[in-house]
């Protein structure tokens, strides 16, 4: 492409944070060697422009390098992947991690969302000078949450939790970060090897493959290979397994749709972009058996044909992304992933892909135009993924904590696991129990269970607090009130209630929660990540928490209608799903718990 | 049942839908709003382009599709055989009244065409929102993911200095409703140029060069496609900006000619917009074979040369 570049240059630790992922600059943008004859051949064009989905890891290079990314920087991209600085410029300021312009080499997010602002620790306007404001971090069991990024050559992102004001203000000025607890802190039924999906955690070393096989690792691929792919997909089938990331939809119907498509060039994407605030599942099933995330995705690949997956885990889960780094590495090493694996014939490997910082990307069609080095915004639907996703071939996306229940599916035939669970919400379910809870973090339950038994497996409300509401599946999810705690757990027990368990957050507000400021920070959220595609959503959300300005300072002058009107029309008309679900808790907490009546 | 039609090399079938109660047929690959628009149904619409793949970005031409969740934009959707629509009831009319209210609250729609007839036949009331906030931010430092905090005594709005960078054209973004299509033409579907992005997230969305630097610092070739797309005047020739700033520019006294371009051999064809003898400025017919609306830059805005008359 014919670029036209400003005169801004890259500092040389720009160009070498870009090298270091590119390769060396073969300097193809300017015609590369002279041949013999004494003409310049290039070797840029189709090259070049095979290398788009190297857009967004050079972008984190570039960022983790310097702090911020500068015209400079975008320059020396723009060439060295032949795309316009316009465009680059469009895609870097999608993404709220990454900054276009100049900040500190260290960078301190502090999370002021529903969990975490429950605590009353932090909020946007109760924030440590020098620090960030950020959406929930996925650390709500050990709320409230902060991220620290060093950026440099070796750029260092670690976790700390739970966070005073001291905390901040010292990790502003440069104090390292005490070392994370173990992953087994998030799971308090741990050790318990009876656990289904939860079983290593706190039992196994997540960085050992050889721990992970000792304890009926890589049991179902072999298994898997035994059957053969068909009869994968019929377990599957027959589990009665949906999706676990919100939209439950069958997932033996999703990837019999894939298996079944007549291009052969398929694609796997494991979408762990978990963004929705107060749920941290799939983070800790990922620091804790990433090794299984891992072997159900060479599952899923092998039966429905995929020759490639990623992993697209959201950017803020630093400890998540070192432990599937290393099981990815191992796993190829011990040929259980890439070539010919166990001597199968079958191949499949798996690239780890970081989020940016962007809730929206957890949207199937987004997570395709975020690693195909696009801005994140949702594409329209029909057509469908499994016909055409990413790169335009057929694509199964599928969520952590779904793809890690076909180990037990395959293990124990689909038959058994459908026998577990309740006649419309087959098998095993993990919910995030954060809040005013004595024991949070995630729970691995049958499906069946109250909420009332749920709060008791956390060890019921702390002392001294009553139960004010609980937020179940976060903030596209719905409240629902005290008189609802015997409330069975299932998809449908929870769509005849009018509710919904989305992503799996049980969220417990006791009597000292500000509802009003959560609904308003529902609302924040909902308008700070729309991708600002459509007028439904990108309007709407402003217009929503404008009238819930007016609603909490006490007018409420037809502003309920209006909440109402706003609703509908995101609900009806918005692109994808972050619009369609942007109203929901706002709706369930004026209509169910009654605020503002 | 179903006829075939053939248009060129292809052969289309033909497919029967109902809408709004009564069958239609409509050819194969077209959209619900080819066939709504063929059926004698005025559906609105503000982000969709006849040069463009339509982005269905505004929502405002949304209609029910029976055994579809949520509605449907017809700018995209194609037609399917047994397709149920519903152009005109109560869920399309409170879509596409909150659309045009949501737009008209933040976007200065006093150019758009058809604006202020829909908002009477929806029943729209833009100022429901409370007052616009003209709070003079600059939208192109925005940070994304951040934001200030309303206190709903008004309504935000993109509203922001217009742009005067270059003698030949305007950028007034305070217009401006995120169609996609001045992107679209300057990048992968028309002009290859790559000169604006879309910017920043949400409410925040913004066209932008890189870095918001100037026209004149960025790849614009001044081909003036972006202008040819844009449904809200948010593009605008110098000449028209200044006419209107003037109060001079008056359409109902303008004369539109087709001709063709006298700088080289492509032939493209123009249309001089012209106001009291003098060219005010210049398009392209969007169904001419050849541009399909696209111009460059001499044929776009090298018409000077034909007024310099010797009084």
């Amino acid at each position: 492409m014919d670029l036209k570049i400003s005169s801004a240059n890259a500092s040389p630790d720009e160009r070498s944070a870009v090298d270091d992922l590119l390769g060396a600059d073969q300097e193809t943008s300017q015609g590369g060697e002279r041949n013999q004859d004494g003409h310049r051949v290039s070797r840029g064009g189709e090259l070049l422009r095979n290398m788009r989905h190297l857009l967004l890891p050079t972008l984190h290079a570039v960022n983790d390098r310097i702090g911020w990314i500068s015209r400079g920087a975008i320059n020396y991209i723009a060439q060295r992947l032949d795309i316009a600085p316009a465009d680059i410029y469009g895609v870097a300021t999608f993404y709220a991690l990454f900054d276009t312009n100049e900040r500190p080499a260290r960078q301190v997010h502090v999370c002021i969302d529903l969990v975490c602002r429950a605590k009353g620790v932090f909020t946007e306007d109760s924030l440590p000078v020098g620090s960030i404001p950020s959406p929930c971090l996925g650390v709500c069991e050990r709320a409230p949450a902060v991220l620290v990024i060093q950026t440099g050559v070796t750029p260092r992102h670690e976790i700390l939790a739970p966070a005073i004001p001291q905390d901040i203000a010292d990790l502003v000025t440069g104090k390292s970060v005490a070392s994370e607890q173990p992953v087994s802190a998030a799971v308090p039924q741990s050790p318990d090897e009876s656990l289904v999906l939860l079983s290593r955690i706190g039992r196994v070393d997540p960085l050992s493959i050889d721990e992970y096989i000792a304890t009926n690792g890589y049991v179902a691929l072999r298994r898997a290979f035994e059957i053969g792919a068909s009869q994968v997909i019929a377990e599957v089938t027959a589990s009665g397994l949906v999706g676990r990331g919100g939209a439950a939809f069958p997932t033996g119907r999703k990837w019999a749709a894939v298996a079944g498509q007549p291009v052969t060039t398929r694609y796997l994407i494991c979408n762990a972009d978990e963004s929705e605030p107060g749920t941290f599942k799939d983070r800790v099933v990922m620091e804790g058996d990433p090794f299984a995330l891992v072997e159900s995705m060479t599952i899923a690949a092998f039966a429905t044909g995929c020759q490639h997956g990623w992993i697209y885990i959201r950017g803020e889960y630093p400890r998540a992304f070192k432990h599937l780094a290393n099981a990815v590495k191992t796993a190829r090493a011990r040929d259980l992933l890439g070539e010919n694996i166990l001597g199968t014939g079958f191949s499949f490997d798996i690239t780890i892909f970081r989020g940016a910082g962007a809730y929206i990307c957890g949207e199937e069609t987004a997570i395709f135009n975020s690693i195909e080095g696009y801005r994140g915004e949702p594409r329209n639907k029909p057509p469908f993924p499994v016909e055409v996703g990413l790169f335009g071939k057929p694509t199964l996306v599928n969520n952590v904590e779904t793809l890690v229940n076909v180990l037990p599916i395959i293990t124990n035939t689909g038959e058994k696991y459908a026998s577990w669970g309740t006649q419309g919400s087959k098998g095993i379910k993990i919910f995030c129990i954060s809040g005013a809870v004595k024991k949070p973090g995630v729970y691995e339950v049958t499906f069946g269970v109250t909420l009332r038994e749920l709060i008791n497996l956390a060890g019921g409300m702390t002392d001294g607090s009553s139960l004010q509401a609980v937020l179940l599946g976060g903030a596209a999810g719905g409240f629902v009130g005290p008189e609802d705690l015997d409330l069975e757990l299932t998809l449908e027990a929870a769509r005849t209630a009018g509710t919904t368990l989305g992503s799996g957050v049980v969220f417990v507000l006791d009597q000292n929660v500000d509802l009003v400021d959560q609904l308003q920070r529902i609302a924040a959220f909902f308008r700070d990540e729309s991708c600002g595609q459509c007028v439904p959503c990108r309007v709407g959300t402003v217009r929503q928490q404008e009238a819930l300005a007016r609603l909490a300072s006490g007018s409420r002058n037809g502003d309920l209608q209006l909440l109402r009107d706003l609703g509908q029309v995101m609900r009806d008309a918005s692109i994808c799903g972050l619009g369609q679900t942007a109203h929901n808790a706002i709706d369930s907490a004026l209509t169910r718990l009654k605020v503002f009546s | 049942m179903s006829s075939q039609v053939a248009t060129g090399l292809q052969v289309r079938r033909s497919v029967e839908l109902t809408i709004d109660g009564e069958k239609f047929t409509a050819l194969e690959g077209s959209t619900l709003l080819d066939a709504c628009r063929t059926s004698g149904k005025e559906i609105p619409t503000l982000c969709y382009g006849d040069t463009i793949t339509p982005k269905n970005a505004c929502r405002v031409c949304m209609v029910e599709l029976e055994g579809s969740r949520i509605l449907v934009p017809s700018c995209s959707r194609k037609v399917e055989p047994g397709m149920v629509v519903h152009t005109d009831n109560d869920r399309t009319r409170h879509s596409r009244k909150l659309v045009l209210e949501l737009l008209g609250s933040s976007v200065d729609l006093s150019l758009t065409k058809n604006v202020a007839r829909w908002n009477e036949n929806y029943g729209a009331e833009p100022t429901r929102f409370g007052p616009p906030s003209y709070r003079d931010g600059n939208r192109d430092q925005a940070v994304t993911g951040h934001h200030h905090k309303p206190d709903g005594s008004s309504a935000e709005t993109v509203h922001q200095a217009v742009k005067i960078d270059n003698p030949l054209y305007i950028r007034d973004y305070s217009k401006c409703i995120m169609c996609y299509q001045c992107v679209d033409a300057c990048g992968e579907q028309w002009q290859n140029t790559f000169a604006i992005t879309t910017a920043g997230r949400g409410f925040d969305t913004r066209i932008s060069t890189e870095f918001a630097v100037d026209l004149t610092d960025s790849a614009c070739v001044y081909c003036g496609n972006c202008i040819q797309v844009c449904p809200t005047g948010a593009l605008m020739f110098t000449s028209e900006y200044e006419m209107r700033g003037d109060g001079t520019w008056n359409e109902s006294e303008q004369t539109q000619t087709d001709t063709i371009c006298p700088y080289c051999g492509v032939g493209c064809a123009l249309t001089l917009h012209v106001q009291d003898n003098t060219i005010v400025k210049v398009s392209s017919p969007s169904d001419h074979s050849v541009t399909h609306g696209n111009l460059c830059i001499k044929g776009r805005f090298g018409f000077q040369h034909v007024q310099n008359r010797t009084e």
